[in-house]
């Protein structure tokens, strides 16, 4: 039953804002109708379906707060035109259609650009995942108050701004459909960043990014990017039991690929067969095509080099970035050899070289190609440059296990 | 006049009376913007619309004129600031809602 009200509940509170305008008001009713179910089910089994049951029940005891504190005369005036129009007393809730879309109403909502980044990070967990402000506040490692006010604030610019709760039109959907997906991938990369045993709560995230991830693919049937990052966010995790070892870190040429998910990484693969099908790749597309050609190699060295360094040029082309060339670089050195790597490197440099991962990864091809003296100083960039102590412990057997 | 106050005052206990009574047949206009952290602003970048939360902070700029708009909501307003010289032009627009 609990499971149940997870997923029912996004969609209780997204009805319940449609209706009456009023963010509290929602999430208090929706957390009534939870309570009134957990008693009448528990007697008299639970509905054929449960959530319009629970979205009916919520939206009475809204009307009925509405009415006792006889405010807001034009939200009252709504809901009881909405009841009104369905005539029964049991009303049928026959056209599901609508009511699917609140959810991602909800969704484009929370994720509006206008509010700050990490205040749509902090709605969508609190609305959409329907986490409380005490778990949001632990998993980004601010206090409680901090984050709650973070939430008020933030469904007080939405009403006082008029931040409008639909689904963008035509020409503003694909940005604001990007903008949805970043929220999700950073929600995901937040808990997927925290690999130790104390950092639970934030591997937590990991999760309800994959949740979120599932509601949109769901959602937008025709989006390729949302399947896309569906599948990458789930080739990531398959992957994340062999990422550390006795609590350190293990890179991918390194890890054990029997502790891999291999049935998430065969969804995650035809999910991305399904995505590139639609003929409009995008960087969430390409970046799990890549993921998708680890994951499915047999070893380090089997795995498909060529094809990665050719998508990586094709995310260079459609999402450029530094950390892009990087990884295209290492990927050019495995399929042609250090030597191409290198040169690819150097092309890159400029705009990395306070970048660690810059300096390792010209260490190890320098390494490859014998010139030890240079490698050894390359590491020594890279380890005055590394912030995080589980990446620097790495680096630092890595530059004394020469034969690693 | 530009009215400006500080950061965290609300102004709801100030007392109007003798502004107002000085001001009877000198002020033809007049609104009150709510505050700045409902405050969104529009700049524009390589043809690019960007949106921030919060108040226009660049102090290399300076207020050039105010425009009070009716739209049915932040995104309408939103679309009509993104048309306006000042944004195209390198500065910004602040949307900031109004006391109704």
């Amino acid at each position: 039953m609990a499971a149940a009200f997870r997923d029912e509940r996004a969609q209780v509170v997204a009805t319940l804002i449609r209706l009456t305008g009023d963010w509290d008001l929602a999430e208090e009713c929706a957390q009534d109708a939870f309570a009134a179910a957990l008693e009448t089910w528990r007697r008299d089994g639970v509905p054929r379906r449960p959530g319009a049951w629970l979205t009916m029940v919520a939206r009475n005891r809204a009307l009925d707060r509405l009415r006792r504190e006889a405010v807001g005369a034009a939200k009252l005036q709504e809901v009881i035109v909405m009841r009104r129009s369905e005539g029964a007393p049991e009303p049928d809730f026959a056209d599901d259609s609508g009511i699917e879309d609140d959810r991602l109403r909800l969704v484009f909502t929370c994720c509006h650009p206008a509010l700050a980044l990490e205040a749509r990070v902090a709605l969508t967990l609190r609305t959409l995942a329907g986490l409380t402000t005490g778990e949001i506040a632990r998993a980004f490692l601010v206090p409680e108050a901090t984050m709650a006010q973070r939430i008020v604030r933030a469904k007080r610019k939405i009403r006082n701004a008029g931040i409008p709760f639909r689904i963008p039109p035509a020409h503003l959907l694909p940005e604001r459909v990007t903008g949805v997906l970043a929220v999700v991938y950073l929600l995901f990369n937040e808990g997927y960043s925290a690999t130790e045993g104390a950092d639970l709560v934030r591997t937590g995230l990991c999760a309800e990014a994959i949740r979120l991830g599932r509601s949109l693919a769901d959602l937008m049937p025709d989006e390729p990017e949302a399947l896309g990052l569906l599948a990458l966010m789930l080739l990531h995790d398959a992957r994340s039991a062999g990422r550390t070892e006795d609590g350190e870190l293990v890179t991918m040429e390194h890890q054990d690929r029997t502790r891999w998910d291999a049935a998430q990484i065969e969804e995650a693969e035809a999910l991305v067969e399904r995505a590139l099908r639609r003929g409009r790749p995008g960087p969430y597309q390409i970046q799990a095509a890549i993921a998708a050609c680890h994951a499915t190699a047999s070893t380090w060295d089997d795995t498909d080099w060529p094809q990665i360094a050719a998508l990586y040029g094709e995310l260079a082309r459609v999402a450029p970035s530094p950390v892009v060339e990087l990884n295209r670089a290492v990927a050019i050195g495995m399929a042609e050899g250090p030597a191409a790597g290198l040169a690819r490197l150097a092309e890159t440099e400029g705009a990395l070289k306070d970048s660690h991962l810059l300096h390792a990864t010209r260490a190890e091809f320098l390494r490859s190609l014998g010139r030890e003296a240079e490698a050894d100083a390359a590491f020594a960039q890279a380890l005055a440059l590394v912030a995080n102590d589980q990446e620097r412990r790495h680096l630092e057997r890595r530059r004394t296990n020469r034969s690693m | 006049m530009l009215v400006c106050v500080p950061v965290e005052e609300t102004g709801d206990d100030a007392d109007f009376g003798p502004y107002l009574a000085a001001a009877r047949g000198h002020v033809t206009g007049t609104t009150r913007l709510r505050p700045a952290s409902e405050a969104t602003t529009v700049r524009a970048e390589g043809g690019e619309v960007l949106l921030s939360d919060g108040p226009y902070a660049e102090t290399r700029e300076v207020i050039a004129g105010v425009d009070l708009v009716e739209a049915p909501d932040l995104d309408a307003a939103i679309a009509l600031a993104s048309l306006h010289p000042a944004v195209l032009g390198g500065g910004a627009i602040e949307i900031r809602p109004v006391w109704k």
